[in-house]
């Protein structure tokens, strides 16, 4: 589903952020992406959204190469992928309810059924109540959780985490990792960039580990 | 798809009067002062449909004055008036006796003593017609033509004033031109820094969507209907304030039509008028938005 050959990306400042990177993940596949601080994890993932572009290589995703993508075509390529972002990126302007509206406004959803759609988003990471209000009156556990409900609500193939668990106790982090696995477990293929090694020790699933911009085995 | 398409923009149209209503009193204000720029030329442009409709009028069928020689005799007079009645040029023809023409004389001017003092009357026999043609030019062939008739001493007529209002319609017309021009691109202008100041405050909504899958024309719409319709807005207070200005005018108006007893009332906008204006001015918001978007929103790349 997702394929790295050979793929570098070079800052325009010209740092090498990452260096002939290999990397394969199945359809239906959850993996974790790890490294320290600067390794290059978000820069890998929004590689794979065309948030930016490689400098050289071939990025393939359902088969598309989109490192050759025309502009128009950036759009759907988001809309397969449900993506949380490590800056949160929420609209502050809005309530919880609209902030999770938005992907379904942005897509042409059927009007009649986006307010299901939202409110089911919002119960499977337990927001219902706070479906009225605003972010800035939530706290940090529950914004993530928000970050997770507007990525899924438009039901995408892909689902990417860039730090889902950034400051959060062992026990919040714990809940949200459920999520994903249940998201998993319907078929989405999952990716998350995590440098909790506490999320790591007990999981079966695999684990890419980043160093200097180089994918380590 | 169809359904798809028409909730969609049934929707943007909404969301942009909720963004319009949200803000009431700088809509308030843009909307005032567009609409007060585009009055000003539609009000002069419905100024000179109306001095153009009267100088029509007054045009319509030129009159002329034939001045006979002092010594013509009755037989040459129904022979010249013969004449002119078989001229295809000439669509009325009234002749005016010189004792008829004295009696108007004293009547309006008060001068009985001095006409009676004279002892005989001073004055021609002429005649009025009113010609076919309303040319200055064909005008001017006639009076050369009628003027070589031995009984005729003088022929006069005025198109000089018709001229000259038309040369002035002309002077007219270009003001309008030239100010519709100017207060078209301060408009264009208001809404490109109204519609910048919106994306400036809408970045982080911008590139969010930008981020999930919205396509560019899905986040221009809504700027480019916000320029569209306070643009309309604008062009409905314009219209708005046109027509309580002439109505006002004309109550004026009416005071003094009734004092010179001649009909004088403004014409209001006629409905292709009025639709060409809200059409005009909804297409410079829109336009001023359009080049506002086309230049802002590429520089808010998502990273
Ligand atoms: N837009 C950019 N321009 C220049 N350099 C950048 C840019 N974005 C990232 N970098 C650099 O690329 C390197 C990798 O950054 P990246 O954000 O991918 O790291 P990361 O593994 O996600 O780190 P963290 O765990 O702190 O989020 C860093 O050294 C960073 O300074
Ligand atoms: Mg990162």
């Amino acid at each position: 589903m997702i394929i790295f050959k050979n793929v570098s990306k070079r800052y325009p400042d010209g740092y090498v952020a990452l260096n002939n990177v290999d990397l394969s993940v199945a359809s239906g596949e959850m993996v974790f992406l790890t490294g320290h601080s600067g390794a290059g994890k978000s820069t890998l993932l929004k590689l794979i959204a065309a948030i930016e572009r490689p400098t050289s290589g071939v990025i393939t995703i359902s088969g598309q190469n989109i490192a050759q993508l025309k502009p128009a075509a950036i759009p759907y390529l988001r809309r397969k992928i449900g993506f949380i972002f490590q800056d949160h990126k929420l609209l502050f302007d809005r309530t919880v309810f609209d902030n999770v509206l938005l992907p379904l406004q942005i897509s042409n959803f059927d009007h009649n059924t986006v307010a299901a759609r939202v409110r089911a988003a919002l119960d499977k990471v337990g927001l219902l109540k706070k479906e009225k209000a605003m972010p800035i009156a939530l706290s940090g556990g529950e914004r993530q959780r928000l970050c997770i409900a507007r990525a899924v609500v438009h039901r995408p193939a892909i689902l990417i985490a860039d730090e889902p668990t950034g400051n959060l106790d062992v026990e919040y982090a714990r809940d949200i990792m459920a999520l994903f696995t249940s998201f998993n477990q319907v078929g989405v293929t999952v990716l998350i960039a995590t440098h909790d090694a506490s999320l790591l020790e007990d999981t079966q699933h695999r684990i890419l580990s980043l160093k200097q911009g180089k994918l380590a085995t | 798809m169809m359904r798809a398409w028409l909730t969609q923009h049934g929707f943007v149209f909404f969301l942009t009067l909720r963004r319009l209503i949200a803000t009431p009193l700088t809509s308030l204000l843009s909307i005032i002062v567009m609409g007060i720029a585009l009055s000003l030329p539609a009000g002069i442009y419905v100024l000179m449909q109306n001095l153009q409709a009267f100088s029509g009028q007054m045009a319509d069928s030129p009159q002329m004055s034939l001045f006979l020689k002092l010594d013509t005799t009755q037989d040459s007079i129904e022979k010249v008036n013969q004449r002119l009645e078989e001229n295809p040029q000439i669509l009325s023809v009234r002749f005016i006796p010189k004792d008829a023409a004295l009696q108007q004389l004293q009547q309006s001017s008060g001068l009985t003593d001095i006409a009676a003092s004279l002892g005989r009357n001073p004055l021609p026999d002429a005649f009025v017609i009113h010609t076919q043609e309303n040319t200055a030019d064909a005008l001017e062939q006639l009076r050369l033509t009628l003027q070589k008739w031995p009984e005729i001493e003088h022929v006069q007529f005025d198109s000089a004033w018709i001229e000259r209002l038309n040369a002035l319609l002309d002077l007219g017309r270009f003001a309008v031109l030239m100010l519709a021009t100017l207060l078209s691109v301060a408009i264009i202008a208001i809404m490109f820094n109204t519609i910048r100041l919106q994306i400036l405050t809408k970045r982080d909504e911008i590139e969010l969507s930008k981020l999930i899958g919205a396509t560019d024309s899905f986040i221009q719409r809504p700027f480019l209907y916000f320029g569209a319709l306070q643009g309309l807005a604008g062009g409905a207070t314009a219209w708005l304030i046109m027509v309580l200005a002439i109505r006002t005018f004309n109550e004026q108006l009416i005071t003094l039509s009734q004092l010179y007893a001649i009909d004088l009332q403004l014409q209001p906008l006629t409905m292709m008028d009025s639709i060409s204006l809200l059409l005009f001015s909804g297409w410079l918001g829109w336009l001023g938005a359009r080049i506002s978007v086309a230049s802002h929103l590429w520089q808010i790349e998502p990273k």
